[in-house]
């Protein structure tokens, strides 16, 4: 298709290609070139580096890394799905799969880089896969269904992440490693130690020096296991090559582009072909001039830059990047950064090990004191700013940068200390003085906006801790108060007010607002905001600062949203609904008959609910307290559906009946139930214990979670279905139930006291600092020291436990209250009308529009009382 | 129809168009809550008060949803003006004049109310 405008055609739209088209666009070019893309995969770019993020609950489109607005706003003809076949440089013009010929004044190779598989036997057979692709991902995430082994080749940055894909897929894992150690490239073998010690602590098995001779198959064709070099054998019913990619180079090849011997479209300082200066090659399949193929991202971003400049004909040239790298693999941070492996003549180490704590830190410092590289293993939180200082003398000893903090002399060597020149983000080339220049010249408070203003922090995401302060201290520094307050009434956070509840056993909201509000809100009432959080802040600690702990006592009914006040959901008009406790989802027949005659005599609506329980809707308010003098009369008491507080604690029926379980799922989620009833938290709680792998109870998915093993029970915390569902992370493994409810008694315990309001444990897990290992280091180690006082406040709320409808029905005084008119306490509310439905009724709701209607219109709710 | 019998001394009432009409004991108001009555033409309202025991009415009827429920609120302080936020999405109402906070063009009937 001839045109006037010059045309760019891009091959790949990776990472890379994606960051070549920005770079495009912010040079104009999109304005005067026509842009054409050609994408094998079936969907846009999407983020490569985050793979593994897929199983914590990462949908492809959370990881997607293009936004169609911007493909759409530069007129970029993008064709996912349809990659390019050939190429014919001296016509210039590329025919894709589909047909399509594209005539091209620039032509611009991003194709990435294909696994490696080493030509073993049957590395093609059933069970065999490779780790690049979200297709990939699902592959081994549907064969895995059927698995319960699985092996990686490769013991690399991708191998380990592989790895910790299949154990987060449930399968026993093993790692096959031809080099000595792990991440041979990244780390030495001291690194190597401490990584080994903490991967086979959390249950891989790793063999290292071994090379895979065989893929050994069954009968039907699918893999059973490996033989390695050593002759053993290894039965597994999975297996994922990543033993490292190799550019992806054919189509280059077979146009006549000069490619290196051991592969990689071999390029110029501008990223030129060396062959055709109408062809240029970036990222991963592309050898640069310094003789290295480059398989990181930020190197590959660099190109894609100087690429999109040269053809802008703007001065710019790659010669060569820096390979610095942090991850968390399989939840251990590893980072290398700079001259790493101490190849400058000259240098010296400054090595901090502690094999037992899985730690290993190596500083390369220069004679002069210059900081040349380093490596780290168990904790990366030094990274940035040791990265951003490497190549300059730090003003601290090296020593006091690896030594753990509290031995010798601690010092925190913060971002502040670093040049405006340093490279914070290196994946997007970013200083500290553009990121400075976001807060003071672009008016950027928050490090949202001041990632999408200078797009630091959204690569790897190494970063973003760091940025994290310098916004803060530039903020601090420019004035502006970042005001953390809970609301217009009151300048702490919530964290800071169950402190001072805490502290100052405070057990009146009047007495908090007045000493600790803000100053133009003492003496008033306080807002719709935080007078149900301190509510659930004085609920929580009632027994042990000496409040009631009966939420409609005194000065606390007034503090209660509707739900709490009338212990029963509000709908839609006006009336409410009923959800009795019915611990682990196990009813008897007695009691389900009673809550069947219940709903029919008051004419309510029945339905079973998510949490293995059953809502009754329908019901007035004056209909409540009777409604429950008959379920508590049977047993039953409140199932606090209406509180911010524990809900339900669903289960499977576990070993008692199902041929798999291997532990009584029932029996721990009524224990756990009853345990954790009516406790008061900054939002709801929902559990689940499921009796064995196949997680029927879907634990998973739950503030805390428990999956039975055959030793015992996995805790996971911190999983929320909903609007934006998150995989629960494991906590600790193959507990005893005493081991299960200490823990499960401090993790919600500190939770309640550092979360922010309405905060669920998802959310909060993956804001607080440190996140995961912070809260189990407080929780499973102790490492604050408070693990007494948490488990001290949950003994004390689980003494002093009393179901507050039974109380209710036994106070004439707080009975008074469930009318629906203060001054015609026998007359229902008239808007509450209902209308058949199904067998059952459901609300009138266009009366809620006219308000009134003639009587013989409507179905009464409460025909029968 | 039953109204409750007047027990105790001082009564909330509320000003209808030529008289005070009788709603409830003063006692029967928890601060920082509501209460609903029935309006002898079959109108209802939410009567408050606050920690001061000031007392405010404002009509029941939540005009976002058409659900009798602003009695059932939360009440507040904003720039030192009394509100409720509506239980059912939360709109906030002035208590002195009925209007919205979140919706300029919403506003509802206040009542004259006293303590006698």
């Amino acid at each position: 298709m001839p045109t006037d405008t010059p045309t760019i055609v891009l091959i790949g739209h990776g990472m890379v290609g994606q960051r070549f088209l920005e770079a495009l666009a912010e040079r104009g070019l999109t304005a005067t070139h026509r842009v054409v893309v050609l994408c094998e995969e079936p969907r846009p770019a999407y983020d490569r580096v985050q793979l593994t993020s897929y199983f914590s609950g990462k949908t492809p489109e959370d990881l997607s890394m293009t936004d169609m607005a911007f493909i759409e706003t530069h007129g970029i003809e993008l064709r996912v799905g349809d990659p390019a076949e050939t190429v014919d440089r001296a016509a210039r013009k590329v025919t894709a799969r589909s047909g399509l010929v594209v005539d091209y004044d620039v032509l611009v190779l991003a194709t990435g880089s294909y696994p490696f598989v080493p030509p073993v036997p049957n590395k093609d057979a059933e069970g065999c896969f490779v780790y690049r692709t979200i297709e990939d991902l699902l592959a081994i995430e549907e064969y895995a269904r059927t698995s319960t082994t699985g092996a990686v080749v490769g013991g690399g940055l991708l191998g380990l992440e592989a790895a910790g894909a299949l154990k987060g897929l449930g399968l026993n894992t093993h790692i096959v490693e031809f080099a000595p150690r792990l991440m041979p490239v990244q780390v030495d073998e001291g690194g190597g130690a401490a990584l080994l010690r903490t991967i086979e602590d959390m249950g891989l098995s790793v063999h290292t020096g071994v090379g895979t001779q065989e893929i050994v198959v069954g009968e039907d064709g699918a893999v059973t296991g490996m033989r390695l070099s050593d002759g053993s054998e290894l039965a597994t019913d999975l297996v994922v090559f990543s033993a490292g990619v190799r550019p992806r180079d054919q189509l280059a090849r077979d146009c006549g582009l000069d490619v290196g011997e051991r592969g990689g479209i071999a390029v110029d300082e501008q990223c030129r072909t060396v062959t055709d200066p109408h062809v240029f090659a970036i990222g991963e399949c592309a050898l640069a001039a310094d003789g290295r193929v480059y398989g990181l991202v930020a190197p590959g971003y660099e190109q894609a830059e100087t690429a999109a400049a040269t053809i802008a004909a703007d001065e710019s040239s790659f010669t060569g990047a820096d390979l610095s790298t942090k991850l968390k693999l399989l939840g251990v941070d590893v980072a290398s950064f700079g001259d790493a492996h101490g190849t400058a003549e000259d240098c010296l180490d400054v090595v901090y090990s502690d094999s037992r704590a899985g730690l290993y830190k190596k500083l390369v410092i220069g004679r002069d004191g210059t900081l040349l590289g380093g490596i780290l293993v168990g904790d990366a939180e030094a990274y940035g700013t040791l990265r951003a200082f490497t190549g300059s003398v730090p003003p601290v000893a090296p020593e006091a940068l690896v030594l753990p903090a509290g031995a010798g002399a601690p010092v925190q060597l913060g971002p502040s200390a670093l040049p405006d020149d340093a490279v914070v983000c290196s994946c997007h080339n970013v200083t500290k003085g553009t990121i400075r220049g976001a807060v003071t010249e672009h008016r950027c408070t928050t490090v949202p906006e001041v990632k999408k203003c200078t797009k630091a922090g959204t690569g790897c995401g190494s970063c973003v801790k760091v940025l994290g302060q310098l916004v803060n201290a530039e903020l601090e520094a420019s004035g502006v108060e970042v005001d953390k307050g809970l609301c217009a009434c009151f300048s702490q956070t919530r964290e800071e007010l169950y402190e001072i509840v805490l502290a100052l056993r405070i057990t009146s909201f009047r007495d908090l607002l007045d000493r600790h509000g803000r100053e133009a809100a003492r003496g008033g009432d306080g807002c719709e905001v935080c007078k149900p959080a301190v509510g659930s802040i004085i609920a929580s600690l009632a027994p042990t600062i000496g409040a009631s702990t009966y939420v409609l006592d005194g000065e606390q009914a007034a503090l209660q949203d509707t739900n709490d006040h009338f212990l029963a959901n509000l709908q839609k008009n006006g009336s409410y609904s009923v959800v009795p406790r019915i611990p682990g989802g196990e009813i008897a027949p007695e009691k389900l008959i009673v809550i069947g005659e219940i709903a029919r005599d008051f004419g309510l609506y029945t339905k079973i609910t998510g949490g293995q329980r059953i809502d009754m809707f329908g019901a007035r308010v004056e209909q409540l307290p009777l409604i429950w003098a008959r379920l508590v009369d049977a047993g039953f008491e409140s199932g606090h559906a209406y509180g911010k507080s524990l809900r339900t604690v669903k289960s499977c029926v576990g070993q008692t009946w199902c041929r798999y379980g291997v532990q009584d799922s029932v029996r721990m989620a009524i224990d756990l139930e009853l345990r954790y009833r009516g406790l008061r938290s900054p939002h709801k709680l929902k559990s689940a214990v499921s009796g064995c792998q196949r997680e029927c109870a879907e634990a998973q998915s739950k503030d805390f979670g428990v999956i039975a093993t055959a030793n015992g029970w996995n805790l996971y915390v911190g999983g929320n279905g909903g609007a934006t569902p998150r995989h629960a992370d494991l906590l600790a493994q193959d507990l005893s139930d005493a081991e299960l409810i200490r823990l499960i008694d401090r993790f919600l315990m500190f939770y309640i006291r550092t979360a922010d309001r309405l905060e669920r444990t998802s959310v909060w897990l993956d804001r607080i600092p440190g996140g995961l290992d912070h809260v189990r280091d407080v929780v499973v180690h102790d490492s604050l020291g408070i693990c007494d006082e948490l488990e001290a406040l949950m003994a004390a709320h689980v003494s002093h436990y009393r179901d507050e409808w039974a109380e209710t029905i036994n106070d004439p005084e707080k009975l008074a209250r469930f009318v629906s008119f203060v001054n015609a306490p026998d007359t229902p509310d008239p808007v509450v009308a209902f209308v058949p439905e199904r067998d059952q009724m459901k609300p009138d709701l266009p009366l809620l529009n006219i308000g009134l209607r003639p009587a013989d219109d409507i179905l009464e709710g409460s025909a029968t009382l | 129809m039953t109204l409750a019998l007047e027990t105790t001394d001082l009564k909330v009432q509320l000003r209808l168009t030529d008289d005070w009409f009788t709603v409830c004991d003063l006692s029967a108001l928890l601060p920082g809550r509501g209460v609903a009555a029935l309006l002898p033409d079959g109108r209802q309202v939410a009567v408050f008060a606050d920690r001061t025991g000031r007392l405010y009415a404002i009509d029941n009827r939540d005009p976002f949803t058409g659900a009798a429920v602003l009695s059932r609120g939360l009440t507040g302080t904003h720039r030192g003006r009394p509100f409720v936020a509506s239980p059912l999405l939360k709109q906030r109402f002035d208590l002195e004049s009925g209007q919205c906070l979140d919706d300029e063009a919403v506003r509802v009937t206040a009542y004259e109310v006293k303590a006698a």
